[in-house]
């Protein structure tokens, strides 16, 4: 998964990454502590919190009782008082008990105090498929959070700019809402050391091409990748953005994108109605209408709940495959030159079963 | 404010006549100013909900006197009594449930949201018990800081219903966090009796289950919540952790709006003339008795009403906020 432009040639995981962005932050700055269940668990959030407590103490990370909305009203009025909390959940499923407190006070404390109070926080949220987590351990639920005005909503895709927006959000007067994909933990890439920041400014172009746009979220940026690699070999020339920063969207990017290409195929890791790419599309729709040479298409989830069993799954995550299929249908490529595409990425999978992110992945989370 | 400070250490020595005196001024500036409120409010100028806190003045004056100015305050819908005993700026309450620029949150928010960071005054949030866990993590902050900051939220009785309630309490006491709970218990949550809302038991014992020191008084006396919330105040400046303080009082007209309403049928006009002749005001002003010379009194009442006419004429006055700054604010 190494399609990060190369940086120092260093290559570490992305949950690594996050750690050294926790790490590099603290060592920074004594107002930053942070809050999780299980602080002490020897798989310390797919590693990316082993090794904080002991270095920074008790002060600094502090063990969360089961108890979210209070915590992150907790973090909230710490914020208030000038703090930097961390909040970490490790599956979005139990901030949905946190709403109320994220958006009454974390997302408009700034707005009602007219500019007096400013809530410095970072929600960290574990979303996405993972072995057999099923219907309420696995969902991707950032829609949600990037409804309401006053938050920020990230999802990096890889590993430095996961290191370098940790950072930035941690340093943002905002509260944001920091969001992994479980997969994603497992991935690696080039990632410099020390402390650096990678501005929460929005989409970036990681691939440029000129025939269509494809815009990804988090892990789905990969499978666009993907897509993207085998396309270039049978001669289409996709344009991939990785959207980053979810709320305050900026258009801007993509709609210069889709003014070039005429294509818009936006994939990300929810349910396709009232979802990431159902704002996209009706964004490019009504602002740049006249550049669509063909109709935009969203790829998500399918109508129903995640299911646990691997014999349930095919079909239901879309993936490189579904965007090249996607992407020759709105370009008519030619049908022989598809089915190389198709079958390069079979080849790419090789026999790795639909549930795991890796070869090396052994479960459980 | 200045006996905010001067009385905060006061625990063992009972207030002078003079302290009682101003205090008794306080308390009655903050009726006289929520039955102006009362008594304009079908003006039309105040375009917001309004919850008055008369009847409930001794829970919020005694509480803030056993304050220092620094020592910081988180309040609910029902929030006048608490932001003006706290210190908050009057010209700017009435200023911002009158929807105006010059508001203290620049009518962002209306009555529901008064604050006055300055004075202390952090926060009014109007959802039941969602400042408490704010709150908390206020006085987690100062302890980080090891600033001797103690933060008090004043909450209702409906709202140790509320799990968030629960959440906060816990993780305050497992801390030792410096932050007291003032429950004023009215015995209403809007229109439902507490009867029918909780088992008949202690209040104080949903605080003790999570090993907290837990407290009631007599929420219409102010002496008594005054003395009460020095000592838990004191605890919590001395690190030893929360304290519920439950108070017992009345809310005396309607949940929301200006006027009394015995007549719908939720509760009856017994209830309340039993209430109404604890009144929090008039019983200190009878144990203070001559040492308050009448004409004293009349010039001081003279004089808060004449503050308040320059208050609401500051506010009536003043320009809305230009609708351009609707879209302010949203991000720092």
């Amino acid at each position: 998964m190494n399609i990060q432009s190369p940086g120092p040639e260093r290559i570490i995981t992305l949950a690594d990454a996050i750690r050294e962005g926790i790490v590099e932050s603290f060592a920074r700055d004594d107002s930053i502590f942070l809050f999780a269940q299980g602080v002490a668990d020897p798989s310390s959030m797919w590693g990316t919190l082993k090794g904080i407590g002991n270095r920074f103490g008790e002060d600094r990370v502090i063990e969360m009782p089961v108890a979210e909305n209070g915590a992150v009203g907790i973090a909230v009025g710490a914020a208030l008082n000038g703090q930097r909390p961390i909040i970490s959940f490790h599956r979005v499923e139990f901030a949905l008990l946190a709403l109320e407190q994220i958006v009454n006070n974390a997302a408009k404390s700034h707005y009602i105090s007219n500019g007096q109070h400013k809530v410095p926080l970072v929600i960290r949220m574990v979303i996405g498929r993972g072995w057999g987590q099923g219907p309420e351990h696995s969902q991707s639920l950032e829609p949600i959070f990037s409804y309401f005005p006053g938050l920020k909503v990230v999802m990096p895709a890889f590993a430095a700019d996961a290191k370098g927006m940790l950072i930035a959000a941690i340093e943002d007067d905002n509260p944001v809402i920091f969001i992994e994909h479980r997969f994603l933990h497992y991935s690696t890439g080039h990632v410099p050391e020390g402390y650096y920041k990678n501005p929460l400014d929005g989409p970036h172009v990681i691939r440029p091409g000129k025939d269509v746009t494809i815009v990804g979220t988090s892990h789905t940026v990969l499978e666009a990748m993907r897509a993207a690699n085998v396309l270039a070999d049978i001669g289409c020339s996709a344009e991939v953005i990785d959207l980053r920063v979810l709320r305050p969207l900026n258009m801007a990017p993509i709609l210069a994108s889709v003014r070039k290409t005429g294509g818009l195929i936006a994939i990300d890791t929810g349910f396709v109605r009232y979802g990431v790419g159902a704002e996209l599309v009706a964004s490019v729709a009504g602002e740049a209408f006249n550049a669509l040479k063909a109709a935009p298409v969203r790829l998500g989830l399918p109508e129903h709940p995640t299911p646990s069993s691997r014999g349930l799954i095919p079909g239901f995550y879309p993936d490189a495959q579904l965007v090249v299929r996607e992407v020759a249908k709105m370009l008519k490529l030619d049908d022989a030159k598809v089915r190389r595409a198709l079958k390069k990425l079979d080849e790419q999978r090789k026999d790795l079963p639909i549930d795991v992110p890796d070869p090396y992945f052994k479960g459980p989370f | 404010m200045s006996s905010q400070t001067t009385l905060r250490n006061s625990k063992d020595v009972p207030l002078s006549t003079e302290q009682l005196v101003d205090i008794y001024r306080k308390m009655l500036r903050i009726r006289l100013i929520e039955e102006a409120i009362a008594e304009h409010y079908a003006e039309g100028e105040m375009r917001c909900p309004v919850h008055l806190s008369i009847g409930q003045e001794a829970a919020a004056v005694g509480v803030c006197e056993a304050l220092a100015l620094t020592d910081k305050v988180y309040s609910t819908h029902r929030c006048h009594a608490h932001y003006l005993a706290k210190g908050g700026d009057l010209k700017r309450m009435f200023a911002e449930i009158c929807g105006k620029a010059a508001g203290c949150i620049g009518g962002r928010g209306g009555s529901m949201h008064l604050m006055d960071v300055e004075k202390g005054m952090m926060a009014s949030i109007p959802i039941v018990a969602s400042s408490i866990p704010v709150a908390v993590g206020s006085a987690l902050a100062d302890k980080r800081k090891r600033s001797g900051k103690v933060t008090v939220a004043f909450i209702g009785d409906a709202s140790i219903e509320e799990g968030v309630f629960h959440e906060s309490a816990n993780f305050a006491s497992l801390h030792k966090l410096p932050v007291v709970f003032i429950c004023e218990n009215n015995l209403y949550s809007v229109y439902t009796p507490l009867r029918q809302r909780q088992p008949d038991r202690p209040l104080t014992d949903v605080a003790r289950a999570h090993g907290m020191f837990a407290m009631h008084g007599d929420g219409n006396n102010l002496e008594q919540t005054f003395k009460l919330a020095t000592e838990a105040v004191q605890r919590a400046r001395d690190a030893h952790g929360p304290t519920f303080l439950l108070l017992d009082t009345y809310r005396w007209r309607e949940h929301c709006g200006p006027s009394f309403d015995n007549n719908i049928g939720y509760r009856t006009e017994d209830e309340y003339k039993q209430w109404e002749a604890q009144c929090p005001i008039r019983s200190l002003r009878s144990r203070i008795g001559g040492a308050l010379k009448s004409d004293l009194e009349q010039s001081m009442t003279a004089k808060i009403g004449a503050e308040i006419e320059d208050a609401r004429a500051f506010a009536r006055s003043a320009p809305l906020p230009d609708a351009s700054l609707a879209s302010q604010y949203v991000y720092a």
